[in-house]
């Protein structure tokens, strides 16, 4: 059984007056990294967004399917709570709260009922993110105070300390240095052996170098699915192939 | 040529009037200050009115801030949960914009208005009679705008970044609120009490038909008992009080509620500006 | 896994909180409905008690002497008073106000915004019953010495009020003039124009609609001010129509001020102080509509 399979999704959004995600069926394996790719405003976004119910956020209207572990998420009796628990994210933009590097990590465990141990889980789940060794003596410094790197590298932590199975990435390192970029990558490769990735990504380089499993989303449809290799040598689809070599973007 | 000096003499003329402007504001607290002084002592601050035209102003001191306080616990939260709800909750619709507007309008209410309403509702219908209770209920009426919009412009400001993290961890929307948006905006959210503050410590129309007589010379026991004000005693003194003692407790009080006023104001100022350093993160 | 807690699971609590979170929600919502209530339980108080002295129709709203213990209540004097002293007082505010604030916008330099800002705003704040008594004791004493009659007149009421509108008219307008978009200012100096005749001729028909509603929400404030106006203003016992700067008045708010301690509870003077009151409400509350409907044109037409 795959780890996320999608069946039939689709996402309105503004009222039902925009087709967001059109009847889009997908099979996520587990601890692999899946990469969305697409031009702008394809919907590979509104797609990971629907693995973990953000989108609700906006006011969208979804329908169809989405089985994690076998079980559909958007089955009013789901618990959305445990399902954010399950399936973390990290933002586009690193969004780190306004404290301490500590109380960022500490924040969901501590919401959760978590009472004891809280040092473990922070240094934990900073040597997870690659970015304990760099802050180890600064935990009470205020997360706003490093730099772009450092500070996705610890939304990374502070999603991983609430336990998740699933890590969704908006276009992680987009806001990112080259350097900051490549570390996070090294990261992903890593954490792919205990977490299912999936990662939005607008750099095809990044997608090929990164994912196992590649995804080519346009104008609110999944066109292509399957393994990196093979989509980026001999995608299936023309259109596929255009993006890939450049013709648009 | 007479461009020029046509352009210089305006611009003169211009600087000149903002000189009024704040000319006013220190002639009028530094002649309040000049004539206040001599007032002050300890026993006026710890003594309370005595015939009228003697004694202290301790009781009006203790009244005023009792006021405050009970209108600061109306108006607070009542304040900051509309704030919440608008900010955080509200559909786009009719009754949310309905909202905003009827809280507008109580902005607009002249204070006697709402003295009036205090006088008619809660002194005479609801039997309350005239009293720390009513007073402060009615200026918490007063002030309840400010409060709504202050909170609600200080939630708003916390970026929505925050929110979405909060809730991809899996916390749900209260919480988020709770321990992510309201610690972000609190500063924000405390000037704009000590605004509500400031409005009500120096209100005199709506206490004075609310509360008390300004010339009480005990403090108040219960919430029910009359209370005497500082703004009311000043208003008392100086205009049937003819003796120079008279006169001279009024600029007394005038003073300590000056003070009590800029102290209110000054800290808002400095609490705004420390606010400001801090949203503007570690960079 | 490691250090992770098992967090229990706790059965007393719904799934996810869910029922808490409805409830807060409710409350919130309950809240946030008050002020909607507040302000329809003012109005219908007001009104319900003023009544009485409202449905006598045009002996009370065209009625030229307000007697109450002859059982007479005109209100023209006071209504034709207040809006002499508004008036007055929004003139010279907007005399002062609206220079300082061209000043603060285009000329000062930085510091000096830095001081006269700030301090424009305190005066805002300096409790209204101070200003009152400064105008008691000073603008009252000085009009009596140099121009003759009690001093309480119409001319304090002016200095007062301009006094407390100053700084409403001062940032409202300037606010306005600054949101004039910078590309008109270049182009006009641009064309070879002086500062001078750029603010005449293209920014200030452009903040023209700010600066209004400055004037107008002014204008409310005047007529709602109680306690500064009170003092300053005479209040004679039969109040007339004034035929002179000098004339001691009464305005509506001063009159609910003094006489409110005189009434019997349910008599027709008592509904007559509430009708007053509601009339008073009344033209504060056009005043603002006007201020918005102004507000709102001027935005309409800038897009």
């Amino acid at each position: 059984m795959s780890k996320i399979e999608t069946i039939d999704l689709n996402v309105y959004y503004r009222n039902g007056s925009v087709h967001g995600l059109k009847n889009v069926q997908m099979k996520i394996e587990a601890n692999m990294i899946t990469a969305l790719i697409g031009p702008s405003g394809c919907g590979k976004t509104t797609f990971l967004r629907a693995l973990n119910r953000m989108n609700e956020l906006k006011g969208a209207k979804t329908t169809g399917k989405v089985l994690v572990d076998g079980r559909n998420i958007y089955d009013p009796k789901e618990d959305v709570i445990q399902l954010r628990k399950k399936v973390g994210m990290v933002f586009q933009q690193p969004n780190p709260f306004p404290m301490s590097i500590y109380d960022n990590i500490a924040y969901g465990p501590r919401i959760h009922g978590q009472k004891r141990n809280m040092d473990s889980v922070v240094e934990e789940s900073l040597k997870k993110a690659a970015l304990w060794d760099e802050v180890a003596d600064r935990l009470d410094e205020n997360a706003l105070g490093f730099s772009g790197g450092q500070q996705q590298r610890l939304c990374i932590a502070r999603a991983l300390a609430v336990n998740p199975e699933i890590i969704l990435l908006d276009e992680p390192c987009s806001a990112l240095d080259p350097i900051s970029t490549a570390r996070i990558e090294e990261l992903l490769q890593e954490l792919k052996q205990e977490y299912t990735i999936v990662i939005v990504t607008h750099n095809m380089q990044q997608a090929a170098r990164v994912s196992d499993y590649t995804a080519f989303f346009y104008m609110g449809e999944l066109l292509e699915c399957g393994k990196t290799s093979r989509i980026f040598e001999r995608p299936d689809d023309k259109r596929t192939e255009d993006y890939i070599t450049g013709r648009y973007g | 040529m007479r461009i020029e000096t046509e352009e210089k003499l305006v611009k003169a003329g211009l600087s000149a009037t903002a000189l009024i402007s704040v000319f006013v504001l220190f002639i009028v607290v530094l002649y309040i200050f000049l004539n206040g002084i001599g007032a002050i002592s300890p026993e006026f601050l710890r003594e309370a009115p005595y015939r009228f035209e003697y004694g202290g102003i301790f009781p009006q001191i203790i009244g005023s801030l009792c006021l405050v306080g009970v209108c600061l616990l109306f108006a607070v939260p009542l304040g900051l949960a509309s704030a919440i709800y608008l900010a955080e909750y509200a559909p786009d619709n009719m009754i949310t914009s309905s909202v905003r507007f009827f809280v507008e309008c109580l902005a607009g209410v002249p204070s006697i208005v709402i003295g009036l309403f205090g006088l008619a509702f809660l002194v005479y219908y609801l039997g309350i009679g005239v009293s720390l209770l009513a007073g402060g209920l009615a200026l918490g009426f007063m002030i309840l705008p400010w409060t709504v919009r202050a909170s609600e412009e200080a939630i708003k400001t916390v970026p929505q970044a925050y929110r979405e993290a909060s809730l991809a961890l899996g916390v749900t929307k209260w919480k988020t609120i709770w321990h992510v948006v309201l610690k972000s905006a609190y500063p924000g959210i405390i000037t704009g009490i000590l605004l509500g503050m400031g409005k009500a410590i120096g209100e005199t129309a709506v206490v004075l038909l609310t509360a008390g007589s300004g010339l009480e010379s005990f403090l108040p026991r219960s919430l029910r008992d009359p209370v005497a004000s500082l703004p009311v005693y000043v208003y008392m003194l100086a205009t049937q009080g003819h003796t120079s003692e008279a006169l001279s407790r009024a600029f007394g009080a005038s003073l300590v509620l000056i003070a009590l006023f800029l102290a209110i104001s000054v800290f808002a100022l400095v609490l705004r500006n420390r606010y400001v350093k801090k949203m503007g993160g570690g960079r | 896994m490691g250090a992770q807690e098992q967090i229990p699971r706790r059965r007393f609590m719904t799934l996810n909180g869910s029922a808490l979170e409805w409830l807060i929600e409710k409350v919130l919502f309950a809240c946030a409905l008050s002020s909607i209530l507040i302000v329809l339980f003012i109005i219908f108080f007001i009104f319900k008690e003023g009544f009485p002295a409202l449905a006598l129709g045009t002996e009370f709203f065209f009625g030229m002497t307000w007697w109450p213990s002859r059982g007479l209540f005109g209100i023209v004097p006071t209504v034709v008073s207040t809006f002499i002293v508004g008036i007055g007082a929004l003139g010279i505010a907007a005399l002062i106000g609206i220079p300082t604030a061209i000043y603060l916008a285009e000329f000062a330099p930085e510091w000096m915004r830095n001081i006269i800002k700030p301090s424009v705003e305190m005066l805002v704040g300096i409790p209204s019953i101070v200003l009152g008594f400064f105008g008691l004791m000073v603008l009252v004493v000085a009009i009596r010495d140099n121009l003759g009659g009690y001093g309480e007149c119409i001319l304090a009421g002016w200095l007062i009020l301009a006094v407390m509108t100053l700084p409403h008219v001062i940032s409202i307008s300037e606010d306005a003039i600054r949101a004039v978009p910078k590309a008109y200012k270049e182009a006009s100096l641009g064309l070879g124009a002086t500062q001078l005749q750029t603010i005449r001729k293209v920014i200030l028909p452009h903040a023209k609609s700010g600066i209004l509603a400055s004037l107008m929400l002014g204008m409310g404030n005047a007529i709602g001010e109680t306690m500064a106006v009170l003092m300053v203003i005479g209040n004679p016992n039969i109040p007339g129509i004034p035929t002179s700067v000098l004339d001691s008045v009464r305005v509506l708010t001063s009159t609910i001020v003094i006489e409110h301690a005189y009434v019997d509870w349910g008599s027709m003077h008592q509904h007559a102080l509430f009708a007053l009151g509601a009339v008073l409400f009344f033209i504060v509350a056009i005043l603002n509509l006007i201020t918005t409907a102004i507000i709102r044109k001027g935005m309409r037409k800038t897009r």
